[in-house]
């Protein structure tokens, strides 16, 4: 019996053990790859089982060796396999940089190589990680061609989109945020659904703005539109859920509706992806702009560790508030 | 005995101040005091203390996450190390990071990063600037079995070899990177064995023998002053704790656990104090108690340590003057 039989609050962690759990026993093509992932079951035991009930070669344990990994997962995943790897935290991706910009990325625009490989990143901060555990380092390829980024931020877009990562013929990069894990649950469908990438999807509709955003910052947005709309301003709150490529036209259809926008996440601000999506909002939605596009960002400086200096760091509930607040006076 | 009483009783006193200072790091995590990860070395002290011992004042070290000995050697203190555990503004790092990432080039250290094996090519460096501007310092450098699977070990290992660097290489092999266990790791029996592809003699020692360790060390820290280009040596431990305080390590199994609990390096060094006339029990009560004040003093300093201010976050991105600062 596989866990997706059972229908009752699943979280987030558990709805992406369903999702590689039941593209495994349908797809044989599907393998696991990464550090600590068989017997031990992940670092945050992701995994736990899967070996027994799949064997060693399709839930591999590898040598400490990212870039190794990487690399493996591109060449298995050309030969016609659908390798799915975790990264141990997402901060380790830097260490399979180049296998991911240049091989990855850049095989089917060359020579039309298919490369059909997810890899799994646990990122985000709120959990004490400290600079080397804690980061968002989805614009480090958000600026890379060639790949795809997703982003969920409840447990049915989870398991949703993980499954059409797996069965995309692209490399994805699915972002699953740590604090997430265990703190969110959803009751989700028995049957097979996926969530497709390039969605964003409106979690809240709203009438006064809009606040973009994905990830567990989209808990903080929807908290702020709970006290926000006590003081009569409706917000309304888009997430992305897919990073790249963006669903630009559900962003500028909710900002062309309300007139006002805030841009929201987690990675720090510099370079950040709001950057961009303020960009493609002032070209093409700047008439239908009431107030300027303003952006929610973390600072620009490394992740720390001590908890007064990581609150500081993090976008908080009440920054969304008083941002809001300014721009409902326009 | 090569070594003298004075030099091992140096040796003991930071053995019984890492594992002392270790265990209580360990308490407060599972009191909840400490809100990060926390990984220790015990039952490896040797390594890291045997090591940094041999070192001269100005020459560098770059450790890994279990050389809380060499941190202790090179003059951090206990209060320091459990301010930068408690996210303290006292702790080297001022609250920024955590555990053992942690550095002082006034003292000679370079902070660790998570990712592993990244320190080898920084040491490297580090030697690299010493060859020239013609000194005799050296670097030493640490790293676990589980990190020489990285591209950056071997990185740092032929650059070394090939531009014969004053750059001494450690592998603490504990058996275990996590939860991989050495031959999922590696197909070769000895890490040792991965030098003789960059031609850098290799040396296996037993890591839980802080003398031995001490004098292999000093050797190779020998060679490189001479110009003779770097060494690497592989120190045989076992991890007996969790790969960090959280983790119960069930896949350890507990046999391998006994076996090596009566290679203890504390253990160890008492018997060949003793054997050699060095040290009797009450040295042995002495120093503990010496240590535990010694900890005491320093937790009360790290909790009347004040926290950081949130907007401290945000100093220190960049350079703002140039500071002398080496030795
Ligand atoms: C590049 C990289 N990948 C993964 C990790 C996560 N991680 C931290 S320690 C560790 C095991 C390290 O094993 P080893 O190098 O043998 O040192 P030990 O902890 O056993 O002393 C892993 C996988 C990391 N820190 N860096």
């Amino acid at each position: 019996m596989t866990t997706s039989t059972i229908a009752h609050d699943v979280t987030y962690l558990e709805a992406i053990s369903q999702a590689l759990d039941e593209e495994m026993s349908q797809d044989e093509r599907v393998f696991l790859m990464g550090e600590d992932i068989g017997p031990y079951g992940g670092a945050f035991r992701v995994t736990e089982g899967f070996q027994q009930r799949y064997g060693q070669w399709k839930v591999l344990d590898t040598p400490l060796s990212e870039s190794g990994i990487v690399g493996a997962a591109i060449g298995a995943a050309m030969m016609g396999m659908r390798p799915v790897v975790e990264m141990q935290f997402a901060d380790f991706i830097s260490c399979a940089f180049d296998q991911i910009t240049e091989m990855a990325a850049k095989n089917h625009y060359r020579w039309g190589a298919e490369v059909p490989l997810v890899i799994r990143a646990p990122y985000g901060g709120g959990t004490h990680g400290g600079p080397f555990h804690s980061i968002c380092p989805e614009a480090w390829f958000f600026h890379t061609p060639g790949l795809k980024l997703v982003a969920p931020s409840t447990a049915y877009d989870a398991k949703g989109l993980l499954k059409a990562a797996i069965r995309d013929p692209n490399p994805v990069i699915y972002f699953e945020h740590k604090f997430l894990y265990r703190r969110i649950k959803d009751i989700l469908p028995i049957e097979d659904f996926i969530v497709p990438i390039g969605e964003a999807e409106i979690k809240r509709t709203g009438r006064d703005l809009s606040i973009i955003t994905y990830g567990a910052m989209v808990h903080v947005a929807l908290e702020a539109a709970e006290t926000l709309d006590q003081e009569g301003i409706d917000m309304e709150v888009v997430d992305l859920r897919t990073l790249s490529p963006l669903d630009t036209g559900t962003l500028k259809d909710s900002v062309r509706k309300t007139g006002k926008v805030i841009i929201l996440h987690e990675d720090t601000k510099t370079g950040g992806i709001g950057g961009e999506i303020a960009a493609i909002l002032a070209e093409e939605c700047f008439n239908a702009l009431d107030a300027p596009i303003m952006r929610i960002a973390a600072p620009d400086i490394p992740v720390p560790y001590s908890p007064p200096l990581e609150e500081f760091f993090l976008p908080k509930t009440n920054d969304v508030i008083i941002a809001a607040r300014q721009l409902a006076a326009y | 005995m090569e070594i003298s009483q004075n030099e091992f009783l140096h040796l003991y006193y930071y053995l019984r101040l890492t594992r002392a200072l270790e265990e209580r790091v360990a308490t407060l995590y599972r009191q909840g005091r400490i809100v990060g990860g926390v990984y220790t070395s015990h039952g490896m002290e040797a390594i890291s203390v045997g090591y940094a011992s041999a070192l001269q004042t100005e020459d560098i070290i770059a450790p890994f996450h279990r050389d809380m000995g060499a941190f202790l050697v090179r003059g951090i203190t206990p209060g320091e190390v459990l301010a930068q555990y408690l996210g303290k503004r006292t702790g080297p790092t001022k609250g920024k990071d955590g555990n053992v990432h942690m550095g002082d080039l006034k003292r000679g250290i370079f902070a660790f990063v998570s990712h592993l094996a990244d320190n080898l090519p920084v040491a490297t460096g580090a030697a690299l600037a010493f060859k020239i501007r013609g000194e005799s310092r050296i670097v030493a450098t640490n790293t676990g079995d589980g990190g020489t699977s990285r591209g950056d070990f071997h990185e740092a290992l032929n650059f070394a070899s090939v531009l014969r660097l004053p750059v001494v290489f450690f592998c603490n092999n504990n058996q275990y990177a996590y939860s991989t266990p050495l031959h999922h790791q590696m197909a070769i029996k000895d890490v040792v064995e991965r030098a003789k592809a960059y031609a850098i003699p290799g040396e296996i020692v037993d890591g839980n023998d802080v003398a031995s360790v001490y004098l292999t060390a000093k050797r190779a820290f020998q060679r490189a002053r001479a110009g003779e280009g770097p060494t690497f040596i592989e120190c045989k431990t076992m991890r007996m704790h969790g790969h960090s305080e959280h983790d119960s390590a069930k896949y350890v199994p507990r046999e391998l656990l006994e076996e090596w609990k009566k290679k203890d390096p504390i253990l160890k060094a008492e018997r060949m104090l003793k054997e050699s006339g060095y040290a009797d029990e009450s040295d042995f009560h002495e120093t503990k108690m010496k240590v535990d004040k010694e900890i005491e003093a320093g937790l009360e300093f790290a909790e009347h340590s004040p926290l950081p201010e949130g907007p401290e976050a945000l100093e220190g991105v960049f350079a703002a003057n140039h500071i002398e600062v080496l030795i």
